[in-house]
């Protein structure tokens, strides 16, 4: 009971700060839950945000559930989620209750420029630090180049490539081309 | 009634929304459209708030519908509805990944997702700098080459870069820092 409510608030203070959406998650889970607590290695964060792109629902629910059912199976996926929600249903409430144009108010538009400065600077941090877990030789390197191009510039393209289908290609790629399973290419 | 029919509708954005984010917001203006539980002005503005709130947008919009229809009973069902599909969806995942972990299939595949992976992360960094670190209207207007830049954003952003590799302390110490001076130096 005692890992299931700890499960519950790691992932309900996670919730609390996590501004920016799905990916801005992955300094704090990396600091948090693979540094810290050791529950996930940084592999398995990559790999969680990977089929979490692509398959159904938010990534942050996806990234939530994996690390929870990990640790603790079904009510350990079920504390994390829950808890990752706490803290915006209750914030958004609240909102919803008393102060719609919460947005709208200055000091508020100016404290989320400032964090938004923040957000994109842990999100480049953590890619260097997780950077040498995925990127291992030249068809890793180039893989990750052909993939963030598209998702940066694919929008301006004449057909946009949805990113789940990036994603499942390039599993698809992995499963003929690449290393593992201790047979090379 | 109603707060069944908004379960099934949000349930129903949680099953089909792939990529999360900004891929619920089709789903919300279909909803929007046929049942007027909140208007499209309303979606604008939970942008808005969702930007300034932690949480991904589909919650933070599932949790408002369903306030403004059910109350507080019906903000938190909607929220779960929602989350429904993505744990049963992941729970049979990760079964499937733990009986196949060791396939040499399935671990090649991974050789290629996580390239993948930490690309779309990155992207993710780069569409957030684009806001925050530049500003293209302002170069568009002018042509002149410093007004690209969002200098104050450019000087935090060095200092939260050192501060992270010199002082070990928590990454929200550094986002509560930085929302202080934003509201100081009015970014």
């Amino acid at each position: 009971m005692n890992e299931i409510l700890e499960l519950y608030l790691a992932f309900m203070k996670i919730g609390a700060v996590n501004f920016g959406g799905g990916y801005a998650m992955l300094p704090l889970l990396e600091e948090d839950l693979a540094r810290k607590k050791g529950w996930v290695t940084r592999e398995e964060l990559l790999d969680y945000f990977a089929i979490g792109q692509c398959t159904p629902g938010l990534i942050a629910l996806n990234v939530s559930t994996f690390i929870g059912n990990k640790r603790k199976g079904v009510a350990g996926a079920l504390a994390a989620t829950l808890g990752f929600l706490t803290c915006p249903i209750i914030i958004i409430l609240i909102i919803a209750m008393f102060m719609k144009n919460f947005a709208d108010y200055e000091i508020v538009q100016h404290a989320f420029a400032g964090i938004r400065v923040c957000v994109c600077v842990l999100i480049i941090q953590a890619v260097l630090r997780l950077w040498k877990k995925a990127v291992v030789d030249r068809t890793t390197l180039i893989l990750y180049l052909v993939i963030f191009f598209l998702a940066v510039f694919g929008k301006h393209l004449i057909f946009a490539v949805p990113t789940a289908v990036l994603v499942i290609a390039s599993g698809v790629f992995g499963v003929f081309f690449g290393k593992g399973g201790g047979e090379s290419k | 009634m109603t707060i069944i029919m908004l379960c099934i509708q949000f349930f129903k954005t949680g099953l089909f929304s792939i990529g999360g984010g900004l891929a619920t917001l089709p789903f919300l203006y279909e909803i929007s459209d046929r049942f007027g539980w909140f208007s499209h002005a309303d979606i604008a503005d939970m942008i808005a708030i969702s930007e300034s709130t932690p949480g991904a947008i589909g919650i933070n919009m599932s949790t408002y519908a369903g306030y403004t229809t059910g109350g507080i009973p019906g903000g938190i069902l909607a929220s779960l509805s929602l989350a429904c599909p993505s744990v049963i969806i992941i729970l049979i995942i990760a079964r499937f990944l733990e009986k196949f972990r060791e396939n040499k299939y399935v671990d090649r595949a991974f050789y290629g997702l996580r390239p993948a992976s930490i690309a779309m992360i990155s992207a993710a960094g780069i569409n957030v700098a684009m806001v925050a670190l530049f500003d293209l209207n302002a170069f568009q207007a002018s042509h002149f080459i410093p007004d690209l830049f969002v200098w104050k954003g450019l000087i935090l952003a060095v200092l939260i870069f050192i501060g992270q590799q010199k002082i070990k302390i928590h990454p929200v110490a550094f986002i509560a820092a930085s929302a202080l001076i934003g509201i100081i130096f009015k970014f």
